[in-house]
């Protein structure tokens, strides 16, 4: 039995990794996570001639600095982890800039093979190379593949095999006089010291000096702060004396000599164009319509909209196939077991609870397969492009769009799927403000509610009064954007300095592995989580229960209504449908059934839910809200559909339906506590109040923090309360 | 030959990098893209609001914010007058 050998693929973003990585393990990959860091890596295995690989994906980078999440990641892989052959992707059509990232790793010296990636496209496009020639003059071997189909991947891992054997070797790459005097220097210093050389080869070492790498800075004051002292003072003197000289800074021209390092090899003959360089191909000519200043963005328009109505209204159905069975548990439950608090805790904690989580499963399948689609293509890089001018204004950037019109931005989305999609941002702060803000937009579980009060106390306008809480709540999430970015998440805008990659057809492999990783990402994390908060919630709305007395009282109500009747429409009222019975036992059914809505609404105001509700309303009553609002919002948070639920048994009205809730409305509209000021201040209020627990779930998962879920749920609370009162305040002011 | 500003370049019009005056997150950026002196870039085209800027760059196309393309200095030929589309 032969070891297992453990190899790991880097490359640029767009080289064509991931096709690879698809193409050589198929689905027999796992995701795996960084404690703390939201950036994953997968892991697949496979065998080649009976020989055991595994194979870890490492982020894309163009380098390995240290200024974002993924170089760091890659980095720390390579020196921690020391695979013992890295597979380096490039993209064929686009050698010259892939090869940059190539030179770092032979500076770090780790054992490298290249998979020259599309060959095929390099050749429409007129250019040849001579991958010997290249292999000889870098003193890598060069293998020609082509990802998509598999072609070369054969000839590949079998020269990756070889390359195991070996040993760590830095290659030397000279970076002009200044430099490579101090580089020796520097070196000199480093090996005397062993400093870092645990982990680093010390060339490479010195190199991240010179170019100020703030983590290895960090790891070298941490080790042996006298030598890093030593070789700050020395990189100083050298920036300085290249300032002055040649008014450049030493990564500057670091970088100006891998790119002449290149240059050099690759003008040995190793590349030939046959064409023009400037020639346009097929997606340029695409990109001079779908980019077009006029035409461009009419078309964006129809694309984000038409992935809106796919991932929305061809969801629907699946969707109600899994209302329609989590009905069916809930009924089955109903009638297997006794009546008590085990069955109530079964039907409204556990299987409305992972109902609420299952439910959105569908959406965010076609959501994601959507945005692989537009993202695989290459499309969503354009619609950053065309969108960044916009949401830079609120400190965020043209990616924050996709987040936004999937949570609600046209209305009726859905935060959850939204808060996930905010991982095509690559700018960290930029990505944190699109997650926190994504929730104000007008999710589908809020629309009812919307619909609610504005049908009963604005009937006259709906739609105007619809319209403008859609743009209220687009303003609202871009001004409280741009609050947290000038606040919390303070800082520069990340360089938009970002890659528009050739229109591609998507592969149908890379659809599937990429949606349905996402779901089940989402499935597992959504799922554990979300069934306790759902038990937790179900008993503050159940206990404590009513006292023996009380329900003693209701029960006798009832037997007093009963007794009142002969024994034959009592029978009649238990058993026939409503349509068929004789009026006198309609007219009890009614009685009871008022006697019972009672008893729900003293039972829910002696919860634990209902003690909250009563104990907020002196500081809920600044913006207008009574107790049984207070109860409902915070049933709300457990999903806005609960809402209009709660509100219902609040009023004693039993059961309300979310889409039929005229009778509420009626209510409502005759309840002394509400009226148009207290109803804008409650859509206020809704619209911006703390994200439901799904999301809020999803928010602490792509954040990888709970604290930004915390954040989230008091920060936007607190932030709708205070709109909620002013709006309340100058409207009943104003009268 | 004159030196110009990316910013001032027309859609279409080629230029040699002159020079590139930034350092920190945003230059190391540029330079990992290829934006390094001597590089030929060509003005691929702009956004709908103007801002960003599309480049051709080493068989690739990038795009960079106005502020961004404040820091290059691109060496162009007086002579290419060469009109957006063309």
């Amino acid at each position: 039995m032969k070891q297992n050998i453990r190899m790991a693929l880097v490359g640029n973003p767009n080289a064509g990794k991931t096709t690879l990585f698809n193409t050589l393990t198929g689905a027999r990959q796992h995701v795996g996570n960084y404690p703390g860091i939201t950036v994953d890596y997968k892991e697949g295995s496979f065998t080649h001639n009976g020989q055991e690989l595994t194979l870890t994906d490492l982020p894309g980078t163009y380098s390995l600095t240290a200024y974002s999440v993924e170089e760091v990641v890659t980095r720390d892989y390579l020196v921690n982890e020391k695979p013992q052959v890295v597979i380096n992707i490039v993209d064929a059509s686009n050698l010259e800039r892939n090869l940059y990232l190539t030179t770092q790793f032979l500076e770090l010296g780790c054992p490298l093979i290249i998979a020259l990636n599309m060959i095929d496209t390099a050749r429409d496009r007129g250019i040849e190379i001579k991958a010997e020639k290249l292999s000889d003059l870098l003193g890598v071997p060069v293998v020609p593949i082509i990802a998509r189909s598999g072609k070369g991947t054969d000839e590949l891992i079998s020269q990756a095999i070889l390359q195991t054997a070996q040993p760590w070797q830095p290659c030397d790459i000279s970076y002009g006089e200044d430099l490579d005097e101090t580089i020796i220097e520097l070196i000199a210093l480093i090996s005397e010291n062993n400093f870092l050389s645990h982990t680093y080869p010390s060339r490479f070492t010195a190199i991240k000096y010179l170019e100020h790498d703030d983590q290895i800075l960090q790891k070298g004051q941490q080790e042996d702060s006298k030598t890093a002292a030593l070789l700050e003072a020395k990189v100083t003197r050298v920036s300085d004396h290249l300032l002055k000289t040649l008014d450049a800074y030493p990564e500057a021209i670091i970088a100006d000599h891998r790119y002449g390092y290149i240059k050099s090899i690759l003008r040995q003959g190793v590349q030939t164009h046959s064409f023009d360089t400037d020639r346009l191909y097929t997606s340029d000519k695409i990109d001079k319509i779908l980019t077009n200043r006029l035409l461009g963005p009419v078309i964006m328009l129809m694309i984000l909209f038409g992935l809106y109505q796919f991932t929305f209204a061809w969801s629907e159905l699946p969707v109600s196939w899994l209302g329609i069975l989590f009905g069916w548990l809930s009924g089955q439950v109903d009638s297997l077991l006794p009546d008590g608090p085990v069955k109530s805790m079964l039907i409204s904690g556990v299987i409305n609870g992972m109902g609420g989580v299952l439910g959105f499963v569908p959406l965010i399948m076609f959501m994601f397969l959507g945005i692989a689609v537009l993202e695989d293509s290459g499309y969503l890089a354009r619609v950053a492009f065309m969108m960044d001018r916009v949401f830079r204004i609120f400190g965020l950037h043209g990616s924050s769009v996709m987040p936004f019109i999937v949570s609600g931005g046209i209305a009726g989305g859905c935060a959850v799927p939204g808060v996930m999609a905010t991982r095509t941002l690559r700018s960290p702060k930029e990505r944190m403000a699109t997650l926190l803000t994504v929730p104000f937009m007008n999710c589908g579980a809020k629309m009812p509610v919307i619909a609610l009060l504005i049908g009963t106390f604005f009937s006259e306008n709906k739609a105007m009064y619809m319209f403008s809480f859609t743009l209220i709540s687009w303003m609202v999430a871009l001004l409280a954007a741009k609050f947290l970015r000038s606040t919390v998440l303070k800082g520069a805008a990340t360089p938009f300095v970002m890659e528009l990659p050739p229109y591609r057809f998507p592969t149908l492999r890379g659809l599937a592995i990429h949606t349905w990783e996402r779901t089940w990402q989402y499935i597992k994390k959504a799922g554990t989580v979300i069934l306790g908060i759902s038990i937790l919630l179900w008993a503050l709305m159940t206990y404590p229960g009513l006292p023996a007395a009380s329900l003693a009282d209701y029960e006798q109500q009832r037997q007093a209504i009963t007794s009142s009747f002969t024994s034959d429409p009592l029978a009649e009222s238990r058993s026939a449908a409503a349509e068929d019975i004789s009026e006198g036992a309609q007219f009890l059914r009614q009685q009871i059934l008022t006697i019972d809505n009672q008893q729900s609404e003293q039972a829910l105001r002696n919860s634990f839910a209902g003690r909250i509700g009563i104990a907020l309303e002196p500081v809920s009553r600044l913006a207008g809200f009574d107790w049984r609002t207070n109860i409902a919002l915070v049933g709300g948070v457990a999903a806005k559909e609960v809402i209009i639920s709660t509100l219902g048994t609040a009023y004693s009205m039993g059961k309300v339906e979310a889409d039929a809730s005229d009778s509420l409305g009626k209510q409502l509209s005759r309840d002394p506590n509400w009226n148009k000021v207290v109803a804008v201040a409650a859509l206020i209020f809704i619209m911006f109040y703390a994200p439901c627990f799904v999301t809020v779930i999803c928010i602490a998962k792509e954040a990888g923090h709970w604290g930004w879920a915390l954040f989230s749920v008091s920060f936007n609370t607190f932030f709708a309360f205070l709109l909620a009162t002013v709006v309340y305040q100058i409207g009943t002011w104003l009268g | 030959m004159a030196d110009l500003n990316l910013r001032q370049m027309k859609k279409n019009q080629s230029g040699i990098i002159a020079s590139i005056k930034v350092g920190g997150e945003l230059g190391l950026r540029m330079r990992e893209m290829g934006l390094v002196p001597g590089t030929k870039i060509t003005i691929q085209g702009r956004a709908p609001l103007n801002d960003p800027v599309a480049l051709r760059v080493m068989g690739g196309i990038l795009t960079l914010r106005n502020n961004e393309a404040d820091h290059i200095m691109v060496t162009v030929d007086d002579n290419d007058t060469r009109e957006p589309g063309a």
